[in-house]
């Protein structure tokens, strides 16, 4: 059954850091289902963002809203993975122990892990092919498999959103691909999955939305609307404002003249 | 004088247990030990994970003048007053580093250091300005004398006799520290791991930090006439940072804290009989001398198992 809410809706943002503005006027409405990428340019606030709507930054102007809700409690239904240097990875756990905090929100103040919560982190294990480490200390992994261990702890929180940042930074290919394979069949599941990606050039395959971001929002909507020259040179081109009228300038020479309607 | 006395076996290890007086009497300062060892364990586990063993020792230097105030204007040493006084003065503690930290450009470090050095020594400068008192001896409270343990006032109810006052309530502290871990373990686990999802599922991260100062101001305060300020703070870290050489998980080397604690307490009672110093003190020094072969054999990211991996 669909809510009558949006999962995710962002009204006017504007969040600073000591009073240096990171977003500015940002107005987002994610509809149910969807497989958002959120794309910018280094500092463009596509960390803060998500922070804000996870509740870690608190706004100077302007709501977040989770499925009608504030984000104090609304962030129970979001299911967050977190940038991997914010992890301790020296911190004695397992990648059971891990997959089981899922599952902590679920059992409320004095519950106990029960034999189908240990069965499900299993089965989330399963999924993203990490069963044979469940015992490892998750300081030793691959950055692959971690990020792996982080997406199957998300999933044992069955959450209706997922926020994710950056979830293929240091990842290997074979492991951005188990990846992808998985946010694509829970995006089946009729989950809402917003994440930071970096890589423009995998963008289009991997998102079927797409929140082009640098400090304002340049631009949202699916992706075939959104990924075009026009709109990522916006995006891009506010901090590369100098190298355009380089390119201008060097238009004039043929040569570049040549590379340019290549391109 | 040699620098150290030589080893005889029965003079160390049976001479304290020889007779029924001699072994009540070391009981209790075993005892003692032990459930000091425990207490800290637990609370200090949760410290270090944090990343706040520093954090442990500046606060437990930093309640030494709340302690003193606590003693002058209440006049006795009893853990009420003293407790409070503890956590007024760790509060006071925290607040100054924070606010010196985030409004002025003195980075948290030398915050941290500033402050405690400051409390420290007005808690030094108070303590010794009333020397003349009896009660309130700096270097006992500074070093602690866990020798002195038996000496504590015995409780009586209704007429039975029930034992050390000292060891019950250092008993009673560490079944609050122990219960209260055992009830609150995945909260503690989950808000010293992940603070975010600890947030989004609704534990209160502020009020576990807090209740996790005042339960180090605790078991500080509780095991002062035992092991003292500076030395506690080797309670809180050695347990678990040993313990993690050979575990990977925070549940055992939350366990592991409790044999070790036995072992601590016990070499260093008898480390203490045989080079004759402060037993607390040579607790301290077992605890290290544990520590080196676990940092050097451990399994769990040891010197050498690191060096057979490469």
């Amino acid at each position: 059954m669909k809510s009558p809410f949006y999962p995710i809706e962002v009204h006017d943002l504007t969040v600073s850091y000591q009073r240096k503005p990171v977003l500015y006027g940002v107005d987002l409405e994610i509809e149910e289902g969807s497989l958002v990428g959120v794309i910018g340019p280094n500092g463009a606030g596509k960390s803060t963002l998500i922070k804000t709507i996870m509740n870690m930054v608190s706004p100077n102007g302007g709501f977040v809203k989770i499925f009608g809700k504030n984000p104090k409690a609304g962030t129970k239904h979001i299911g967050y993975i977190p940038q991997k240097e914010s992890v301790d990875w020296d911190f004695p756990v397992t990648v059971m122990d891990v997959v089981l905090m899922g599952r902590y929100g679920r059992l409320g103040w004095f519950g106990r892990i029960s034999k189908d919560d240990r069965r499900m982190a299993h089965e989330c294990l399963e999924k993203v092919d990490m069963l044979p480490y469940a015992n490892r200390q998750i300081g030793n992994l691959s950055g692959g498999q971690q990020q792996r261990v982080f997406l199957a702890r998300a999933l044992a929180q069955e959450s209706s959103i997922y926020l994710m940042d950056e979830p293929f930074a240091g990842v290997d290919a074979v492991s951005e691909k188990a990846i992808v394979s998985i946010l694509k069949s829970m995006q089946q599941d009729g989950k809402t999955l917003v994440i930071v990606h970096h890589d423009l050039a995998t963008a289009k395959e991997y998102f079927d939305h797409l929140l082009l971001l640098n400090m304002r929002k340049i631009a949202y909507g699916p992706i075939q609307k959104v990924f075009t020259q026009d709109l990522l040179q916006k995006t891009y081109g506010g901090r590369l404002t100098i190298f355009s009228e380089m390119a201008s300038q060097a238009a004039r020479q043929p040569e570049i003249e040549m590379e340019k309607s290549i391109s | 004088m040699p620098l150290i006395p030589t080893f005889d076996f029965y003079q160390i290890f049976l001479q304290p247990w020889s007779t029924p007086q001699l072994v009540s009497w070391n009981l209790q300062i075993i005892i003692m030990g032990i459930l000091v060892c425990w207490t800290c364990g637990l609370v200090g586990s949760f410290i270090v994970v944090r990343r706040m063993a520093l954090m442990g020792d500046a606060i437990s230097h930093g309640i030494l003048p709340g302690l003193a105030l606590a003693f002058i204007i209440s006049g006795s040493l009893g853990i009420g007053a003293m407790f409070i006084g503890a956590c007024l003065a760790g509060l006071a503690c925290n607040f100054c580093i924070e606010w010196l930290h985030s409004n002025t450009k003195i980075r948290e470090d030398a915050a941290m250091g500033l402050v405690f050095t400051s409390f420290f020594a007005l808690g030094v400068t108070l303590i010794s300005g009333h020397t003349g008192n009896i009660d309130l001896d700096p270097s006992c409270i500074l070093y602690g004398e866990i020798g002195l343990v038996p000496l504590a006032e015995k409780v009586e109810m209704s007429g039975i006799f029930l034992g050390n006052r000292a060891i019950w309530v250092m008993g009673v502290v560490f079944m609050c520290i122990g219960t209260g871990t055992f009830i609150f373990y995945r909260q503690l686990l989950v808000s010293s791991f992940d603070i975010t999802l600890a947030k989004s599922i609704g534990i209160p991260v502020k009020a576990v930090h807090i209740c996790l100062m005042l339960a180090l101001a605790l078991a500080t305060v509780a095991s002062l006439e035992a092991v003292g300020v500076i030395l506690v703070v080797a309670m809180f870290v050695f347990p678990s940072v040993t313990a993690s050489f050979f575990f990977n998980r925070l549940l055992y080397v939350l366990l592991f804290s409790f044999p070790l604690g036995v072992l601590y307490t016990l070499g260093g009672f008898h480390l203490a009989h045989w080079l004759d110093c402060s037993i607390a003190g040579a607790i301290a020094v077992t605890a290290t001398l544990l520590f080196i072969p676990a940092c050097l054999l451990g399994p769990k990211g040891g010197v050498c198992s690191r060096f057979i991996k490469s």
